[in-house]
This record gives structure tokens, sequence and C-alpha cells, in this order.
């Protein structure tokens, strides 16, 4: 068996390889979206004083399957008044960048021979910020593909806010390649190892980044796209059954990645600061995985803040959005780059 | 009305004031006692009074109340009852209760519990229980007979034993 694998010549066991991660980081995602749905449905019962659901199996542990089996039931309706090729398309294009973005992110330093990350690219933060920026046109296309007054309102809302916001979360992560000097994800992890965390570098950064990834991602203090309340669900009203809920699992999908990002960027990757834990685990088997376990509990709590927070606030009102996203974090990321630039100038 | 615009200081334009106040509220909540009935497994208490589904009682030695009088019957506004009488000669098994009905139907379905028959029953032998919910799988379940009438009312012991001595 391992002699066959031995024959192959390099090119086909890296695809083998890359396949294999592929599946297991694209199964992983799948599961955790569901899951988090799960906890966010928890987390808000038990924030109101309610349960939430626990019917389904021990603590409603199996209601994710429940929900994924309600959706690909549910009739999969297309109104007479859309546009047909942008209306099928707008579901995908919101679920694939958020996917896309997880191929750069080194989820733990290597099992065996090989690294833990899809694919790793020298210019890893600039594929991410393109691809992210790819996911604002799926909600823009099913607003204008409903055609329909409330998701045209959510999808200029969302053209808007994730426009804005984009600017400032590219920003802030300059500083953060300021201080590593390089643009692979890997590298700022090896820097940050060797020097601590970039949160303490630049918590300004982080800041902001973590504020505008609320905003990308359309969670709760910024969830003007959907508002329930006065667009009777923005973007996604006209949408049902399993191209719903691909808006639905892109949203948490588009959670994932930024948590990985951030986690990534400021909280050390896959590294703890004590134990041995933040060299790449060579030899060890048990080592990389536990590596790959930190990496997942880091974007877990990530995930843990931006479920408790939807809970927490209102949401804010259109005007001071953008006065927030314009007048306040994107000079404030200018001002942090300098500083920054400055600092590197004078002290290193 | 006239709302004050407070101008805010420097501090509270800062957000921070209203993150760690929206902290502490779920934070609070969330260890809070929960208020979720489980329902199936958890009921509430049902109030006295209740007008629940109507059902026939039998007085402490057995016997049915209901003698057939149908004003019940009569007096349902969505036609939810139907009392077959015994007849001229009566059945054998109901003793000296002569007038006792040979049937008694109440559709469940059509019941809209207003308690008409409980009130113009002159024997006291219909009362509007505390049961809610009545589920069934097809409607011929939903119509009740007599005999599961009485086996869900039970006996009513109210002092009244107007067949004892007959």
């Amino acid at each position: 068996m391992m002699n066959w694998f031995h024959n192959l010549d390099p090119t086909a066991q890296f695809v083998l390889f890359s396949a294999l991660k592929i599946f297991c980081v694209f199964a992983l995602v799948m599961m955790s979206v569901a899951y988090s749905v799960l906890v966010e449905r928890k987390v808000a019962a038990f924030i109101q004083d309610r349960l939430g659901p626990n019917r389904v199996g021990p603590f409603g542990l199996w209601q994710p399957l429940a929900d994924g089996v309600k959706a690909f039931l549910k009739e999969d309706f297309t109104p007479g008044h859309v546009r047909k090729t942008y209306f099928w398309l707008a579901p995908m294009i919101t679920m694939i960048p958020a996917l896309l973005v997880l191929a750069v992110i080194p989820f733990g330093s290597q099992l065996g021979a090989q690294k833990m990350v899809i694919a790793d690219l020298n210019v890893g933060i600039l594929y991410t910020f393109g691809i992210i920026s790819l996911g604002v046109y799926g909600i823009v296309l099913a607003g204008y593909a409903s055609n329909s007054k409330y998701p045209f309102l959510g999808g200029i809302r969302s053209s808007a806010q994730m426009i804005s916001y984009e600017i400032a979360m590219g920003m802030s992560v300059i500083p953060v390649f300021l201080i590593v000097g390089d643009l692979n994800l890997g590298q700022v992890i090896a820097h940050q190892a060797q020097h601590g965390w970039l949160v303490i570098y630049s918590p300004l950064s982080f800041i902001i980044f973590l504020i505008a990834a609320f905003a990308e991602t359309n969670r709760m203090p910024f969830d003007l796209p959907e508002s329930e309340q006065e667009l009777v669900g923005g973007y996604n009203t006209e949408y049902s059954s399993m191209k719903f809920a691909l808006f639905f699992m892109g949203e948490y999908a588009n959670m994932i990645a930024a948590s990985a990002m951030m986690v990534t960027l400021f909280l050390g990757g896959w590294t703890l600061p004590f134990a041995g834990l933040d060299k790449p685990a060579g030899n060890s088997i048990a080592i990389g995985v536990i590596q790959i376990a930190i990496f997942l509990v880091k974007v877990g709590i990530l995930m843990g803040v931006f479920i408790w927070v939807r809970w927490m606030w209102p949401r804010f009102r259109y005007d001071q959005l953008m006065d927030l996203g314009w007048r306040r974090f994107l000079p404030l990321a200018l001002v942090n780059i300098i500083a920054t630039a400055i600092w590197l100038w004078l002290w290193k | 009305m006239i709302v004050k615009r407070t101008k805010l200081n420097l501090w509270e334009r800062l957000y921070l004031p209203a993150i760690i106040g929206g902290f502490r509220v779920t934070v609070s909540h969330f260890f809070k006692k929960k208020v979720t009935m489980q329902y199936p497994e958890e009921k509430w208490p049902v109030p006295e009074g209740y007008r629940g589904a109507p059902y026939l009682v039998k007085d402490p030695e057995g016997r049915v109340k209901c003698v057939s009088c149908q004003l019940c019957e009569f007096i349902c506004p969505p036609k939810a009852i139907r009392i077959t009488p015994p007849g001229p000669r009566g059945s054998p098994e109901a003793g000296n209760v002569e007038k006792a009905p040979q049937e008694f139907h109440i559709d469940m379905l059509r019941c809209i519990y207003c308690g008409f028959c409980q009130e113009v029953c002159p024997e006291e032998a219909i009362f509007l229980m505390k049961d809610y919910s009545l589920t069934g799988l097809t409607r011929q379940e939903m119509v009740y007979n007599k005999a599961k009438l009485l086996e869900l009312g039970g006996v009513q012991n109210d002092g009244i034993w107007k067949w004892k001595h007959k």
C-alpha cells in the first residue's frame, strides 16, 4: 500500500495530499457552519432566558441535521418576476468565496512532512482580500436578481457597507505586514511565534479589523443588508429552500473565514507561547494534532465573540454605519499605518 | 413630547460603556433561570373554572346522572352533541335511572367550549373539565361516545343522591 504511494511522482502525491486536505477542511468547515448555527440559537435563547432547540437528540445536538434535511426537502420556489440567471448565481457566489479564503489559512504547522495549509501562497493576504471582495457580488446580485424592492434595498446597503469597510479592513492589516515584512501567512505566524502575538504590537489594527469583519460578514451591529424588521429579511427575501440555506451558510462560513484570518494575523495562528507549541511540530504527529486543535479553539473563541455580540447590541443606523466606516476607522487606520512606519523606522 | 438630547462625553462616545453595559446584561441573563416550560412534559396549572372539554359524570354509586332531556343537545351552538334517548322501554342495566341515555356523542372537533351544556343541564350531569388540546388521528376518533365521556368525566361527589332512594 505504502509502496504504491511512494512510487507515485511528486506531482501526483501533491495533488493527492491537496485533495485530501481540501476534503478535510471542507468537511470541517461545513460541520462548523452547521454547529455554529446551533450555538447561535442556543446562545440567543440563553441570553433571552429561553432554552433554545433541545428536542432533536440530547441538548438538541442533532438539530443541524434536522435543519439540513428540512432545507433540502423544502420546495425550491423561483418567483416569476426574478432575473433567473443571476437569481441562481447569487447563492453560489455568496458561498464560494468564503470557502476559497480558507485555502491560504495555515491551520496547523505540519503532520509528518505535510504542511497544514492547502495553498502556501506568497501573496496570501492579497489573495484573501481579492476573494473576500468577490463576496459582495453574491449579495448585490441577489438584491438585483430578486427584482423586488426589499431585496433591492438590502443589496444596495450591502454593497455600500461592504465596499466601505473593506477599505478600513485592508488599511488595518497594513501595519501587520510592515512589522512582519512578508505577505505569506505562514511567515506571519512564524514571526508571531518568535516575537509575540501581533495583537500586542498593533492592538488598534486588531480592533479595526475585528469591527470591519463584523461589517463584512453582515453581523449584528452592522447587519443592515438583512435587517429583518425593516427589509423583511433583505437580500434573501425571495429565496427559499437550499438557495436560502446557501446564503445562511455563506454568512457563517464567512464568519469562520474572518475568525481564521484574525487568528492567523493577530492571535498567533496555531501557536501557543509555551510548552514548545510555538515551533513547527517536526516529526511528532501528536504535537501537529495539538496545534491544529489550538487553531480550532482560537477560531471557536472568536466565533463565540461574533455570536455573543449579535445578541448584545442593536443595529446601527445606516448613516451612523457610513460615518463610522469612513470618518472614524479609515483615518484611524491611516494614522496607525503612519505611526507603525515611524516606530519601525526609528526603533528597528 | 420633547426628548432631551444629552451630549455624550468622550468616554461615552468611545462606545465602551455600551459594551460593558451590554455585556453585563447579557451575561447576567445567560446564567439566569430559564422561563421556558417544556410543554408536553410540563404543563401549566389549569385554573379553577377553566372551560375545557365537556364530559359526563357519574354519581358516587356509579350511576349515570344524565336523563336524556336533550337540553344540551338543543342549546349547543355548534351542534356538537348528539343524544340517543333510551326509548319507551329503557335499558335494563341502567337500574332505576330509566331515562339514562342509550348513547351520547360529543364531536370534540365541533365543540367550542362555551359551557352552555353545563349551564343548561338540570341534572348536573355534564361538566366542562380541565382537559384541553385533545388529539386524534381521524375525525371519527374525535367524536367521543358515552363510554369514553363517562370514563373521562369520572365521579362527581356533589352530595346530590337523586337516584339512591327512588
